[in-house]
């Protein structure tokens, strides 16, 4: 039998495994993946939450399910805007490693 | 174990591995594909979560814009050694595993066995009675959320959704203008 408790440890180890990826690569456009791995975490999570729910009030029942929407939407934007700022980089440097990306370092 | 259990465990075993694999694999355009397989298997989840739309939507963005997205940018930042390691690991790749496996041991730890854990969540709200909803309940999952996101008369999420509207108009008009050639 499915419980809420599937969906959350689903949820958790999609996360740690995206927020790895974030976090050891060098190519910029893999750190992306890895993000994008974690917000289908959370969206895993948003809506095993909104099967669950046993709020009644209609309006609060799909709740999770709008949240899930509105995370596509602004994961969407993320990727459009951080891919243009890639490739503009790689215009202008020839490198996509974060670890030579470093013009805001001091 | 019942029907839906099954697919959840073959659906969540497929959508772990290949998430290993794009975060695993030595060069990047196979992490990429693999990324693919990922968005693919949360579709399948969600549809398992009687959520229709979110899956429908999930394959036309994710799967098909996002996934393409990322294909078109390796494709433009394109090095030299693609076919050796083409997608290295940092020098602090130990940290980084580290603490995700830190925070994905609390998530889990939370969610399954503290004392705030979801599982002793009852319903707050007592049994449902149909007749006492102003509006009716929609027959189904995307009449449903339309009628959330849209609808006039009831509670509805329209002003949330026309700003995120406007903040796909500044991502549109933010990625001409930085990706543009000057």
């Amino acid at each position: 039998m499915l419980t809420l408790n599937h969906f959350l440890v689903l949820g958790a180890v999609l996360f740690c495994i995206g927020l790895y990826g974030a976090l050891s690569k060098h190519n910029a456009i893999a750190v992306l993946m890895g993000i994008e791995i974690m917000l289908n975490a959370v969206n895993v999570t948003m809506v095993g939450f909104a099967f669950f729910n046993t709020a009644r009030p209609w309006s609060t029942y799909l709740t999770g399910q709008i949240f899930a929407i509105f995370i596509i939407t602004v994961a969407a934007a993320e990727a459009a805007v951080a891919l243009a700022m890639i490739i503009s980089i790689y215009r202008k440097r020839s490198t996509v490693d974060v670890s030579e990306i470093n013009m805001m370092k001091w | 174990m019942d029907l839906a259990t099954l697919l959840f465990w073959i659906i969540a075993i497929v959508l772990v591995g290949s998430a290993l694999l794009v975060v695993g694999l030595r060069n990047i355009v196979h992490s990429a594909l693999a990324l693919v397989v990922v968005f693919a298997m949360a579709a399948g989840i969600y549809i398992l979560a009687n959520a229709e739309f979110i899956a429908i939507v999930q394959i036309l963005i994710y799967a098909g814009a996002v996934a393409v997205l990322i294909l078109f940018a390796l494709m433009l930042t394109r090095t030299n050694n693609l076919r050796t390691n083409s997608n290295p690991n940092n020098k602090q790749w130990w940290l980084g595993a580290i603490i995700s496996t830190l925070v994905g041991a609390g998530i889990i730890l939370a969610v399954t066995v503290s004392q705030y854990s979801t599982a002793h969540v009852g319903n707050a709200y007592g049994p449902y009675d149909p007749h006492s909803a102003v509006c009716q309940l929609p027959p189904n999952n995307v009449a449903y959320i339309g009628q959330l996101l849209y609808s006039p008369t009831c509670y509805s999420y329209v002003l949330p959704f026309e700003i995120a509207s406007l903040v796909l108009l500044v991502a549109i008009i933010g990625a001409i203008v930085i990706g543009r050639e000057d």
